[in-house]
């Protein structure tokens, strides 16, 4: 397969997760759009990985993950956290974060 | 072979995107994602790059949407989910989406690489590509510096989580109370969270000062009480002795 076509599955992807972080409120729901866009960030890299048959993308893609997962640590921390103190779970109702 | 496998797992990774947008509830937008994923990491294996594609299926599928699973779980779902600005807020971000879609589209598969829309330009890999030793190698000796940092922030991540998710004794922090410049600023009734769980600062200052009035003419009262009833005991004594 010609790179073109992940490279169209990456954006679509992309545009996909973005369309997700506008519309929706949960915040969980919110982190897995951004897992969808680091995804798509992902299946880019190791794209132009296999177009120039070098693995450095490759390096970036995990580091990549790593971000995402630290991202998803503290995340569900917070959300765990709100929902603790009894706070609504929707980012549209959360104005501060304040002990 | 590779097309059929390549359009079978690019229709169900944007299926699972999908799914994970349009379901209402978090727990089946998870259970989407890792169809995703998993589909994701296909198509990392078509690209040859299976130490990254293994790494997906293990942290992502495995252990990260685990996490996932336990905190919808935990927080369970609380009715609707979708956006509260209707209409208006939903057409303009799907405006905004497929823009940035198409400009993707357009900056990728206009591009001026030829070999990109060309297989047969691609060049031949060699033996070890993707797998876990290249990356390794590269890893420990061109990447060291990023290897490093990204230890340091996985540690930082996780003092992070233990901190946020730790259990204080009775929800909210005890302690007297202490007042910021934010809160002598700030007006009261502005619907903050704080202002949520414990009420407005000014609610909150009047009904202490009232509890301390009553207290005190309560401690008074039982004082006058006192007084009044060894004043009875005494007097009769002293009307016996007359």
């Amino acid at each position: 397969m010609a790179i073109t076509w992940y490279l169209a599955v990456s954006g679509i992807l992309f545009a996909l997760g973005l369309f997700g972080v506008f519309v929706r409120r949960n915040p969980l729901v919110l982190l897995l759009c951004l897992e969808l866009m680091l995804g798509a960030a992902n299946l880019a890299l190791l794209a132009f990985d296999r177009y120039h048959a070098q693995n450095d993308g490759s390096i970036l893609a995990i580091i990549v993950m790593v971000v995402a997962a630290c991202e998803v640590t503290v995340g569900l921390g917070i959300v765990v956290a709100m929902h603790r103190r009894g706070h609504p779970i929707d980012v549209d109702k959360t104005r501060e974060l304040h002990g | 072979m590779t097309e059929v496998l390549f359009f079978l797992s690019a229709i169900v990774a944007i299926g699972g995107a999908i799914g994970v947008i349009a379901l209402k509830n978090p727990f089946n937008s998870v259970l989407a994602l890792v169809v995703h994923l998993i589909a994701l990491a296909m198509l990392f294996l078509l690209l040859h790059s299976e130490f990254v594609a293994a790494a997906q299926v293990v942290v992502y599928a495995g252990a990260v949407m685990v996490l996932y699973v336990f905190v919808s779980a935990y927080v369970g779902e609380d009715g609707e989910t979708w956006t509260s600005g209707g209409r208006l807020q939903r057409f303009f971000a799907f405006l905004l989406a497929a823009g940035l879609g198409a400009e993707l589209l357009i900056a990728l598969l206009g591009s001026g690489l030829k070999s990109l829309a060309d297989e047969s330009e691609l060049p031949t890999l060699e033996a070890g590509f993707g797998g876990a030793a290249e990356i390794g190698e590269l890893l420990l000796t061109k990447y060291l510096l990023a290897f490093e940092a990204a230890s340091l922030l996985l540690l930082a991540a996780a003092v992070g989580a233990v901190l946020l998710a730790r259990r204080r004794p009775g929800g909210i922090p005890e302690g007297p109370r202490i007042l910021s410049v934010k809160d002598l600023v700030s007006s009261a009734g502005t619907g903050s969270m704080t202002e949520g769980t414990r009420g407005t600062l000014a609610a909150r200052g009047m009904e202490a000062d009232r509890l301390a009035e009553r207290r005190v003419a309560e401690a008074q009262a039982a004082k006058a009480r006192d007084a009044a009833k060894s004043a009875a005991a005494s007097a009769p004594d002293a009307g016996s002795d007359a």
